[in-house]
């Protein structure tokens, strides 16, 4: 049955007829529905700003804030254009429906409407509801919410822009030599909570996680929007997970799992963000000579034996409060110009130590 | 009258999907309501507010329907379209016969209530 697969919704109903409220209120509650309700709209947009609701069912004709305003300021806000809503009303003419339902309505209903066609298009409403809730949740998993979000707005179209960010890359040392010693679950499950340690301190300070390839990782701070201090912002991050990762290993400690260690570089400057890919299948990606220095600086961790290393021009926009160290400036291969290097000093034990 | 004050098929059929008890809450509601909505009528026009005459014929002609108050509804639509201009150079004669219809609407209904 249809019936059993919907299961009861949160509905606003907005009409500024005491009759009409009831009556609509009525006929959901019966359907197994909870309603709440609000007398026009301006009323309505409060109560959808302060509650979340699977659906409107709103009326036109209304003082203060009519059906037509309610509907250009539902679409024009981002965080309630999907909530899906089915205009009921008695206005006449057909150019009322159309212009409802071109400013995003998903149906209309003339009253006084019947229960049953009622029944039917809620149930439609709320189900494609649902499918387009389950699509964002599957964007979500591949991207961030602010990836997501863009992709959304920019109708997910090819095409990059220059953009000032920090890059940053991070990965597991000597994980593939780890993983050949346990269980394949066991290192799917350390990937996992690696990854969501490292996800946690990146969207903490606002960067966003592009790539993430094995036990390696890319995120940029600065796309695809700006972000005020996006050094700062990312060495904050790098610190922080760093410390989670000490946090991680005393739990490993107690079950007598290896420890891990994680190496960082940071570089900043100017980088070419966008969607690249073909029509079918893109990823939003950085690139340019910043992502490069920022990948051969993580490579470099091994060499200095240090956790987090960041370049001369992430170095400068600094804050003064982070301790940094002068490693000097060292040549890189596929490098035109030697990168001045710098050491973040995280309070924490010198990685490197135990590196074979 | 050429139709029924009160469709009862209509009523009936309100009271089949809402619950008979409901739909006689809802009709006290109705009366309620409805002598503010003439009132609405006889102060926008006096006022020459053509959107709230608009509102107010709008609202009475859903719930007369609701009801099965057909003629009244159509008055009511009448009202809605016509607008404050098709009703002013016509003096209150409209609302009158409004009125009028109203006062046998609620009789009607009121006897349905208490039958």
């Amino acid at each position: 049955m249809v019936e059993s697969r919907i299961g009861a919704a949160r509905l606003l109903v907005v009409d500024d007829n005491k009759v009409n409220r009831l009556l609509l209120m009525r006929s959901l509650e019966l359907q197994g529905h909870s309603v709440a309700m609000a007398e026009n709209g301006r009323v309505a947009l409060e109560t959808l700003r302060r509650e979340p609701f699977d659906l409107l069912l709103l009326d036109m004709e209304m003082p203060e804030m009519d059906g037509f305003q309610v509907l250009e300021q539902l679409f024009a806000d981002r965080q309630l254009r999907d909530i899906p809503v089915i205009v009921t009303s008695s206005l006449e003419g057909i150019a009322n429906v159309v212009r409802c339902i071109e400013l995003g309505a998903e149906d209309y209903l003339g009253k006084p409407v019947n229960p049953v066609l009622l029944k039917a298009r809620i149930n439609a409403s709320l189900e494609k509801k649902r499918l387009r809730d389950q699509q964002k949740q599957l964007v979500r998993r591949f991207a961030t919410p602010e990836v997501a979000q863009d992709l959304q707005d920019s109708g997910f179209s090819l095409g990059g822009k220059h953009v000032q960010a920090a890059a940053m890359f991070c990965d597991i040392r000597d994980f593939t030599a780890l993983a050949e010693t346990q269980d394949p679950e066991e290192t799917i499950e350390l990937l996992n909570t690696y990854y969501a340690l490292m996800f946690d301190a990146i969207s903490g300070h606002g960067g966003v996680v592009t790539v993430m390839m094995g036990d390696g990782l890319m995120a940029v701070f600065g796309a695809p929007l700006p972000l005020p201090d996006h050094c700062d912002a990312a060495v904050r991050a790098a610190q922080e997970m760093i410390e989670l990762i000490d946090l991680f290993n005393l739990e490993r400690q107690t079950v007598a799992k290896p420890q891990i260690r994680i190496g960082i570089g940071i570089a900043s400057g100017e980088m070419v963000a966008g969607y690249a890919g073909t029509n079918e299948r893109a990823t939003y990606t950085c690139i340019g000579d910043t992502v490069n220095r920022a990948s051969r600086l993580e490579t470099h961790t091994k060499v200095a034996a240090r956790s987090i290393l960041i370049d001369g021009a992430t170095r400068r926009q600094l804050s003064g409060d982070i301790p940094v160290e002068s490693l000097g400036a060292v040549p890189f291969k596929g490098l035109a110009a030697a990168v001045d290097v710098w050491s973040v000093v995280a309070g924490v034990a010198d990685p490197g130590s135990d590196d074979t | 009258m050429s139709a029924p004050t009160i469709d009862l098929a209509t009523f009936e059929a309100l009271k089949a999907t809402t619950g008979a008890e409901f739909a006689l809450e809802l009709l006290d509601t109705f009366l309620e309501e409805a002598p503010a909505m003439i009132g609405e009528l006889h102060d926008s026009l006096a006022a020459k507010d053509a959107d709230k005459f608009r509102r107010a014929a709008h609202s009475l002609k859903s719930n007369s329907n609701t009801f099965g108050a057909l003629t009244l509804g159509a008055m009511a639509r009448d009202l809605e379209l016509g607008g404050l201009a098709s009703v002013a150079e016509k003096g209150t004669q409209p609302l009158d016969a409004l009125a009028q219809e109203y006062a046998r609407v609620a009789a009607a209904l009121t006897a349905i209530r208490n039958g």
